[in-house]
């Protein structure tokens, strides 16, 4: 009874609480929502739009009160039972998730509404997806923390753009090349930074990024610096081209196949091209993870001092983790590269890191499934919702931090063991909870 | 599991001479020597701060000693020397396992997966260094297996059969210590340094860790080196015991000995006489005590 009247709702101080808040969006929008600058004749003037701060500060006032009626009611209800059957139930549901995703994926190009705009947006998602997973590596299983993982991206980007243009190799040659020119690099700054950890080495592989990319800009002679370099050579097709006209002795995709010349084909090739390179690291990584080198990238992530006492190998165990991550983000890059067929140091910047570790924090670390759902979230949702003008970013940031409240782990935060003994309990309708409680009061 | 042949030419398991450890001016360890024998459970005891953990952090590796030699003499490797060796290397090639005063397992993995991750170098070896195990070899499958059941053979002796697919960190306490025992035991350890293994433990926890500890060193027939703050676990089933205070060794010998040994009754419950204190504090409380008297 004394604990029911504790939690009672007091009106004064939800009032107060709400009122609070509704001043700090008052301060907040007048500046930026109440003052407008508009071109006139004699200049700038500056418009006022009164009613929009209303509406910005009664919207936050109300919601500040629906957020404290519905804290009290959470903690009446008590306990995050609720948060653990979602958990639980995707769980069994996972192996269904991914099939029907990549079965989705796959398809993708023949569903009706799949336009230029939906499959340029498709292409898009899979590049991040797969950086996600190759980061997934470093952050999520090694608990590395990298903050310049684009630097990879870059390399790999750079290194196909150069090979093709001055050496004129094939992307199937350069692909392999870029993926272990990335490596390399990933290899060297694994070394400086084996004794780091946590803030310390997300400053170090910051600074990396950076590095890279201001060496990009200013190495004219091979870079072509800021100017970025165009013509990269289009991927083609076994050897054909995505050309509309065929050259005069051969020929291009459409002729080879009888098909009418289309634009779409080389956009559907892409998209495959990208779909394939993303679902290999995907079953790198699931892989990886079965083996030694995995359960150790996880170890150190756990306990390094234990891994020690267990004559673990931090060092490799670190620089592998360090190259194999920056390989799959070189792969990603030259794929960038051959996509756009003009890359500049522009593309590189410090926000695509953070955007990267962004998806795999957010999905939960370490989960293949979560840094598809919050790809899906970061880069398709901000696409989706290009109606909303200037307020998308103010969604987009709303959204992440209600992410954040309602799952501070991430999205799909939970491991399934490498290896079992017993054969995975039944999870329906409780019976897998009841034996866990049973042995737990054992 | 892995029973061992005799030891060769009867030298001692693990030899450490002239041990010191300096951290700037402070003498965490000085000059300490003893031996710890192959088949024997040999006890570190003390007051708090008196170097014991100093001394394991020294034989594993953790820290690098000041001076002193640290003698492994591997019933089937020929000899080590621990001082000069890197760290992660002494449980690799030396066979030297050890457990940690606040328990240190892997909370996020399962209970099955910390005691594979025991057995690492064995595996990384029998997958090529990752590359049968990518393309998934018969080779390395049969050596997982073969690995599986020795965690299961430990995860039934220390009685955690049953949570063998659950995370390590919901264990309870006790059974937390228990894993990290068998972990260390994993690695196929010839010396098994345990710091603290009952702290935290009740009574009846305690004397199933003495029972497992004396099967480990009969049935396995490996030597333990012990730190324990229990007296009833030291006591109950060392077979022998250096006691430190300050850094340094005041006394060693059997457990009946080291009971009556007045120096570590001494150590352990301390002594008000004046004649022990610095003779400056010593003629400070006597004037003290004049001034008293008069007043």
């Amino acid at each position: 009874m004394a604990a029911a009247a504790e939690h009672r709702l007091d009106p004064v101080a939800a009032l107060k609480e709400a009122g609070l808040a509704g001043f700090v969006a008052l301060m907040l929008a007048v500046p930026l929502a109440g003052l407008e600058t508009v071109s006139a004749p004699g200049g700038l003037t500056i418009n006022t739009r009164w009613d929009w701060v209303a509406i910005a500060v009664g919207s936050v006032f109300i919601g500040r009160l629906l957020l404290i009626l519905w804290r009290e009611r959470g903690r009446r209800r008590g306990g995050p039972t609720m948060d653990l059957g979602i958990a639980e139930t995707l769980r069994t549901a996972m192996p269904i998730l991914a099939a029907a995703g990549i079965a989705f994926a796959v398809l993708l190009p023949f569903l009706p509404f799949a336009d230029r705009r939906v499959l340029d947006i498709g292409i898009l998602v899979m590049t991040y997806i797969m950086l996600g997973w190759g980061l997934n590596i470093v952050v999520g299983l090694a608990g590395l923390l990298d903050l310049g993982y684009v630097a990879f991206y870059a390399v790999g980007a750079y290194s196909y753009a150069l090979l093709a243009i001055h050496f004129d190799l094939s992307f199937w040659l350069c692909l392999p090349l870029a993926g272990a020119l990335a490596a390399f690099f990933g290899y060297l700054l694994g070394f400086p930074v084996l004794r780091l950890r946590g803030d310390y080495l997300a400053i170090v592989t910051l600074g990396f990024g950076e590095i890279i990319r201001i060496i990009l800009i200013n190495w004219y002679d091979l870079t072509r610096g800021p100017d970025g370099i165009s013509g990269i050579p289009r991927p083609s097709f076994f050897g054909l081209d995505f050309a509309r006209s065929p050259p005069p002795d051969g020929h291009t995709f459409h002729t080879f196949f009888g098909l009418d010349f289309s634009p779409l084909h080389r956009i559907i090739f892409l998209y495959y091209l990208i779909l394939v390179l993303a679902l290999v690291t995907n079953a790198f990584t699931l892989r990886i993870r079965r083996l030694p080198v995995g359960r150790a990238w996880e170890a150190l992530r756990e306990d390094e001092i234990a891994c020690r006492s267990l004559g673990i190998n931090p060092r490799n165990t670190k620089l592998t983790a360090f190259t194999l991550g920056a390989m799959f983000a070189g792969f990603a890059g030259s794929f960038f590269a051959t996509r756009q067929g003009f890359i500049s140091p522009e593309s590189f910047t410090f926000i695509e890191s953070a955007i990267i570790v962004a998806i795999v924090v957010l999905g939960g670390m370490g989960s293949q499934i979560g840094v598809v759902v919050a790809t899906l979230v970061l880069i398709a949702g901000p696409e989706l919702i290009r109606e909303l003008q200037e307020f998308r970013m103010l969604a987009f940031g709303g959204l992440m931090v209600m992410i954040m409240v309602w799952r501070p782990r991430g999205l799909l935060a939970f491991r399934d063991p490498t290896v079992r003994l017993h054969p995975p309990p039944r999870r329906r309708f409780g019976l897998g909870r009841g034996k866990a409680a049973e042995t737990g009061a054992k | 599991m892995n029973p061992r042949s005799e030891p060769l030419g009867g030298a001692p398991l693990l030899q450490v001479e002239h041990l010191t450890m300096r951290f700037g001016g402070l003498v965490a360890i000085g000059d300490v020597s003893f031996e710890a024998t192959d088949r024997k459970i040999t006890a570190i005891i003390g007051p708090n701060g008196a170097g014991k953990t100093t001394v394991f952090n020294c034989l594993t590796g953790f820290y690098k000693p000041t001076e002193g030699r640290l003698t492994l003499n591997h019933p089937h490797k020929g000899p080590f020397l621990l001082e000069r060796m890197e760290g992660f290397t002494i449980p690799q090639k030396a066979d030297v396992a050890r457990t940690f005063q606040n328990v240190r397992l892997f909370p996020a993995m399962s209970v099955l997966e910390n005691l594979i991750i025991a057995q690492h170098n064995v595996l990384m070896r029998a997958s090529g260094y990752t590359l049968w195990g990518l393309l998934g070899l018969k080779r390395f499958r049969q050596a997982e297996a073969g690995s599986v059941d020795l965690c299961r053979y430990w995860l039934d002796r220390v009685g955690l059969l049953d949570r063998a697919d659950d995370d390590a960190g919901n264990l309870a306490y006790g059974d937390q210590r228990r894993l990290e025992i068998a972990r260390a035991m994993c690695i196929r350890p010839v010396l098994l340094c345990l710091d603290e293994p009952a702290a935290g433990l009740n009574p009846r926890e305690s004397a199933e860790l003495n029972q497992l500890l004396l099967a480990i060193r009969d049935e396995h027939k490996i030597g333990i080196l012990l730190i324990e703050h229990d007296m009833s676990v030291v006591m109950g089933i060392s077979d022998y015991i250096v006691v430190l205070d300050y850094g340094r060794k005041i006394a060693e010998g059997v457990p009946e000995a080291i009971r009556n040994d007045p120096t570590v009754i001494k150590a352990y419950l301390g002594e008000a006489e004046e004649d022990e204190l610095p003779p400056e504090v010593a003629a400070d409380l006597a004037r003290e005590r004049a001034s008293q008297a008069e007043g």
